[in-house]
């Protein structure tokens, strides 16, 4: 199919403009490293005071900060992905050039972002989690359905991470400017993903609200999928949810964007 | 007319801007960007659409690919209306705005154009048989390779020109093509767009700060201001339009008061001997050149004929000062 071939271009082309960028990628996967180190002591310090905190053991506490380290780039928790780029192109007006294109302009940016995310998984994530599991007692499944499972939460959750920064960046549309969305992009997405900690922690209802979020379908939903914590097909059907109810929200602002708004720039 | 490519029957488009007037009052004001605007383009023709920063050409260019719905009026391109079909029409035509790119700034030259294959499905072997005329014809063929953020002004300008032709879209809009490119780039495009014009009869649409583009590459000039058309015909027309003037430029023997021209010549420079006087460009120079050396210690004497860039900021000029009919 023509249309599949175009956005399979396009993911490609994702994937091989961030590999383009060789330094940045070893400084990310030093700095991932790093924070790991500091939040699995801080961790280990945290379960040897409150063992099964969260119902998670110690390996289990462990994984999951490996787990964030490796998804954290993947995922743009705390932005930078391609909403950084679109709010941007809003911003001077270049989004012209994507508005005359015979494409569909969701799919489009969709199709990078999750050639960027394939690629900050491989070049950036990984190294971060492999070093995890070869210095740390980590709680990670054998079976291959288990990391299969963990592959299709991993796609949902890239899908839903798009799905919610494609609706930020829209909002420059009106905004003129993606400074102030920006800012809320990275607070909730490091509190609401369980970068800081797992969800499954936060108490009374401040845990249920957080754990029905769609930031939750980001890191806490794949780690508990990665660990058997959780039914897979539930956690999927939470995902796809999410991800089926943004980016129909994206298509009903974008539709109203391009018509209403003015496109910015001589 | 079955050669009218372009179509425009009174198009506008107005915006709606909210100015803040204070705390938390904010007030609506109409702004007719584009204020009932109409002209056609046949096929093949090659056309300059010039005016002011601000006057409305943008947002025309933006009407006609269809990413802004027009107010009113109606509006056509290939019988296709743009903001409704705008998918359908974006397979027809070529966009390049020279302030901005359609390639991948990351990635080699030739990945986009990979990309532009797939986005216009275009047939194998005709994308082929395009890239290597276009390679050839714009002198691509050792930057295919490199990344485009490594490419110079000008070598990135005849890349999105490249894009944008690749589907062999039937009508070009170029909104300031050589902007920002040296001398030598700039004949360049413009020897590139002569022959493209030519050989393929591509209409093209181009919006331009820069008259010599005009000039040399356009037979019918359109020039907006205010959001109004002000004057579409030949070029050499504008010069009756604009009330152009030519400049005599006299060496006197010495410092003298200036010169006492016979109205409705006048001077309008004085720099030691040399003085400057205006004279509208219908009128004969003779008659001047012959009352100025019988009356003052004339050494020596030339005519400037008025520039189109002259003649156009003249244009602008008297019609900010007019109210708009």
């Amino acid at each position: 199919m023509g249309s599949a071939r175009l956005y399979l271009s396009v993911a490609v082309g994702g994937f091989r403009r961030y590999a383009s960028y060789r330094a940045a990628t070893a400084a990310g996967v030093f700095t991932n490293t790093v924070f790991g180190l500091i939040l699995v002591y801080t961790y280990l310090a945290l379960w040897d005071e409150r063992p099964g905190l969260g119902g998670y053991d110690q390996a289990q506490a462990v994984t999951y900060v490996w787990l964030g380290q490796c998804l954290y780039a993947t995922l743009a928790i705390q932005g930078g992905g391609a909403e950084k780029e679109l709010m941007e192109r809003i911003r001077t007006g270049e989004v012209a050039v994507d508005l005359y294109r015979p494409v569909d302009l969701q799919l489009w940016w969709l199709a990078g972002d999750v050639g960027r995310a394939a690629f900050q998984l491989l070049g950036r994530g990984l190294v971060p989690f492999l070093f995890g599991s070869l210095f740390f007692t980590m709680a990670l499944p054998t079976e291959a359905a288990a990391w299969l499972a963990f592959a299709v939460t991993l796609v949902l959750a890239a899908v839903v991470s798009f799905a919610i920064r494609y609706l930020a960046a829209l909002c420059v549309f009106w905004l003129m400017d993606g400074m102030g969305i920006g800012q809320v992009l990275m607070i909730t997405g490091v509190f609401f993903s369980g970068m800081v900690l797992p969800l499954n922690v936060f108490p009374g209802t401040l845990g249920e609200v957080v754990r029905v979020l769609p930031w939750a379908a980001q890191i806490q939903v794949p780690a508990d999928v990665l660990m058997g914590e959780t039914d897979p097909s539930a956690a999927f059907a939470f995902q796809a949810a999410w991800a089926v109810a943004l980016l129909a929200a994206g298509r009903l602002l974008q539709s109203v964007a391009t018509r209403r708004v003015v496109v910015q720039g001589g | 007319m079955d050669d009218v490519f372009i179509e425009l029957d009174g198009v506008e488009k107005v915006f709606d801007v909210r100015r803040k007037t204070g705390f938390l009052k904010r007030e609506r004001r109409r702004v007719r960007a584009v204020d009932s605007i109409s002209f056609t383009v046949a096929r093949g023709e090659m056309v300059g659409y010039i005016g002011p920063n601000g006057a409305g050409k943008s947002t025309t260019i933006k009407m006609l690919t269809g990413i802004l719905t027009p107010s009113g009026g109606r509006l056509r391109v290939a019988g296709i209306d743009p903001s409704r079909e705008r998918t359908r029409l974006a397979h027809r035509i070529g966009v390049v705005f020279g302030q901005r790119t359609t390639l991948w700034w990351d990635l080699p030259l030739i990945d986009s154009y990979k990309l532009m294959h797939r986005m216009y499905r275009i047939p194998d072997a005709r994308y082929r048989e395009n890239l290597s005329r276009l390679t050839e014809l714009l002198d691509l063929g050792d930057l295919l390779d490199v990344p485009v953020r490594q490419l110079s002004l000008g070598q990135r300008m005849r890349g999105d020109i490249a894009a944008a032709l690749l589907h062999d879209p039937e009508v070009l809009y170029l909104d300031e093509p050589t902007i920002g490119l040296d001398v030598i780039s700039k004949t360049r495009v413009r020897d590139f767009l002569r022959q493209l014009n030519a050989e393929r009869a591509t209409t093209v649409l181009l919006t331009t700060h820069d008259l010599q583009d005009i000039e040399q590459l356009c037979s019918r000039v359109m020039v907006i201001d205010h959001g109004r058309l002000v004057y579409d015909g030949a070029l050499d027309g504008l010069h009756e339009a604009g009330e152009s003037e030519r400049t005599l430029v006299v060496d006197l023997e010495r410092e003298l008061p200036p010169i006492e021209a016979p109205p409705p010549a006048r001077v309008v420079r004085v720099e030691g001997a040399r003085q400057w006087l205006a004279f509208p460009a219908s009128a004969s120079a003779s008659e001047l050149v012959s009352r100025i050396a019988a009356e003052y210690p004339l050494v020596d004497l030339s005519v400037r004929e008025p520039d189109i860039e002259a003649v156009i900021a003249k244009m602008y000029e008297d019609r900010a000062g007019r109210p708009v009919t």
